[in-house]
């Protein structure tokens, strides 16, 4: 796979990176959370994003596919502006129907799965095919089948969230953001909220995203060992700053700031 | 001073109703019915409304349920009836309505459509704390799936609102079946009316009104189990057994209904 030299290739286009983020600012009333972060992610790329609670790694991967408005810079996936439309040079917020296109093409697993409690575990991932796509019923369930499949949960086809266990949730939680063949797929710190025994069978699944079907992926987490195995860029955010990026070696063996230091060895026990 | 009752009259009066009686009562139930739905709808349009960015929308949600929350419902059954006439110098409601299957007595539909938008400016609310109770994460993982607000609210949240929604529907419905009542006011014979009128030929107040105190509690009671049942119903279906949302709606909905006489 491709990770070539990602660098910080002005000269690169765009549209070469499947997300682009440029400067992005975000404030929530005074609260300044995101004060200027670039980022760009190549097709294939597994880019971990790590730091302490409160350094606005999860407000900016919310940034990414516009659940949250950014106060400045740009971000594009796929070489399309995210959440706003250029008019005479300005950014103006772009239209419901539009940013609900670009969201289709954007995955995101949650931290607390949300998912559709009134649905099975194969409604929840054929709903927005369906729905969205257009996609005939038959075929958004033949997928489906073949997307729980892979994430080992076939015999669940007909079950409700209700009677799964979180690992089990997660799990139908990314099949369910994969069914719509996203080129970019968010992960917001999910498996902080499961059980220490399930968090290996979500990362197992990540894992196999990552190796064998070359998925774009942006990953907020605190699983340094999915980092090392998995991730070819470590990200390192603070106080609203990427403050270090580098390949998980360096962060493993040799980060440079001292901030980074100070995080690493309070989380690798 | 029992002994002034003339237990006879209630007697006749509960256990062998004549067929005016037959028809108040039933005029009672369609009233309450009809004009319930009428305060769904309205409910959920103006809960939607209210929760609009458009900010007239929301204005006018707000106004909405000030002006009706804040004004005694035989006013705007008054109002609806009589008043729109001499206001706008055109009937707004004629003497009868013609839905093609059947005809309603125009004061019963002044009643319905007074009812209705008085119960919706209640429902409103209750809307929309069903709504504001389904977890935020749930319109974000729509949303996050391309679908648009409206598709979400209509595929992910409404649906989930549902098991709020229906215990305090419940008790609106109760309340309808008592406040429509006030109808009686605009000449229509519904349960109270027919009493009414029955006491005022008869001069036996005892009687009369007990035997119709009797009968609002059958409908309210009936209604109690009725709810119970769908409650019992949507609980289950929190709990996750293997029947779809739809399945699980008709079955709270449309069992105790019909399908436990007949069984």
């Amino acid at each position: 796979m491709g990770a070539t030299d990602v660098g910080k290739g002005r000269a690169v286009s765009s549209n070469a990176f499947v997300m682009s983020a440029q400067d992005v600012h975000k404030r929530f009333g005074r609260l300044e959370v995101l004060k200027g972060v670039s980022l760009d992610v190549s097709r294939g790329e597994v880019v971990c994003v790590i730091g302490p609670s409160g350094s606005g790694k999860t407000t900016f991967i919310r940034c990414i596919n516009h659940l949250e408005k950014i106060d400045g810079g740009r971000i594009e996936v796929n070489g399309h502006l995210i959440g706003y439309r250029e008019r005479n040079g300005k950014l103006v917020e772009d239209t419901e129907p539009s940013i609900a296109r670009q969201r289709a093409e954007i995955g995101m697993v949650f931290q607390r799965f949300n998912l559709f409690p009134h649905k099975t575990a194969l409604g929840n991932i054929t709903e927005a095919p369906i729905q969205v796509r257009g996609v005939p019923k038959r075929q958004a369930t033949k997928e489906g089948e073949a997307l729980l499949a892979r994430v080992g949960l076939a015999e669940k086809r007909d079950v409700y969230p209700g009677k799964l266990s979180g690992g089990q949730q997660q799990r139908v939680a990314i099949a369910r953001a994969l069914a719509m063949k996203p080129s970019l797929l968010l992960f917001d710190e999910v498996t902080s909220a499961l059980d220490p025994e399930m968090i290996g069978e979500v990362l197992d699944v990540m894992k196999g995203l990552a190796t064998d079907f070359q998925t774009t992926m942006i990953v907020v987490t605190h699983e340094m060992g999915f980092a090392r195995e998995a991730a070819d860029r470590v990200v390192m955010m603070d106080d609203g700053r990427i403050i270090e990026e580098g390949t998980p070696e360096h962060f493993f063996e040799e980060p440079r700031e001292e901030r980074t230091k100070q995080f690493l060895s309070k989380i690798l026990i | 001073m029992l002994a002034a009752v003339d237990w006879h009259i209630l007697w006749q009066r509960i256990f062998h109703p004549d067929h005016v009686f037959v028809l108040a009562l039933w005029r009672t139930i369609y009233i309450s019915v009809c004009a319930q739905v009428v305060g769904v709808a309205l409910g959920l349009i103006a809960a939607l409304a209210r929760m609009s960015r458009i900010a007239p929308l929301r204005w006018l949600s707000g106004l909405y349920v000030l002006v009706f929350r804040g004004t005694p419902v035989i006013v705007q059954i008054f109002f609806v009836y009589f008043g729109a006439n001499l206001l706008f110098g055109f009937t707004l409601i004629p003497n009868s309505v013609n839905f093609g299957l059947f005809t309603m007595d125009g004061a019963a539909f002044a009643g319905i459509v007074a009812l209705g938008i008085n119960e919706g400016a209640y429902m409103r609310e209750i809307i929309r704390a069903g709504i504001d109770s389904v977890d935020k994460g749930q319109m974000e993982a729509a949303r996050s799936l391309g679908m648009t607000y409206r598709k979400a609210m209509r595929r992910i949240v409404l649906p989930q609102a549902t098991r709020f929604i229906v215990p305090p529907l419940g008790n609106e419905f109760n309340n309808m079946m008592k406040t429509s009542s006030l109808v009686f006011f605009i000449g229509v014979t519904e349960l109270f009316g027919d009493a009414e009128i029955r006491y005022s030929t008869t001069f036996k107040p005892v009687e009369y009104f007990l035997a119709v105190a009797f009968w609002y509690l059958v409908l309210t009671s009936v209604w109690s189990v009725i709810q119970a049942q769908i409650e019992r119903k949507l609980a289950v279906s929190e709990r996750g057994d293997e029947l779809s949302f739809r399945e699980r709606v008709f079955e709270a909905w449309a069992q105790p209904t019909w399908g436990r006489g007949a069984r």
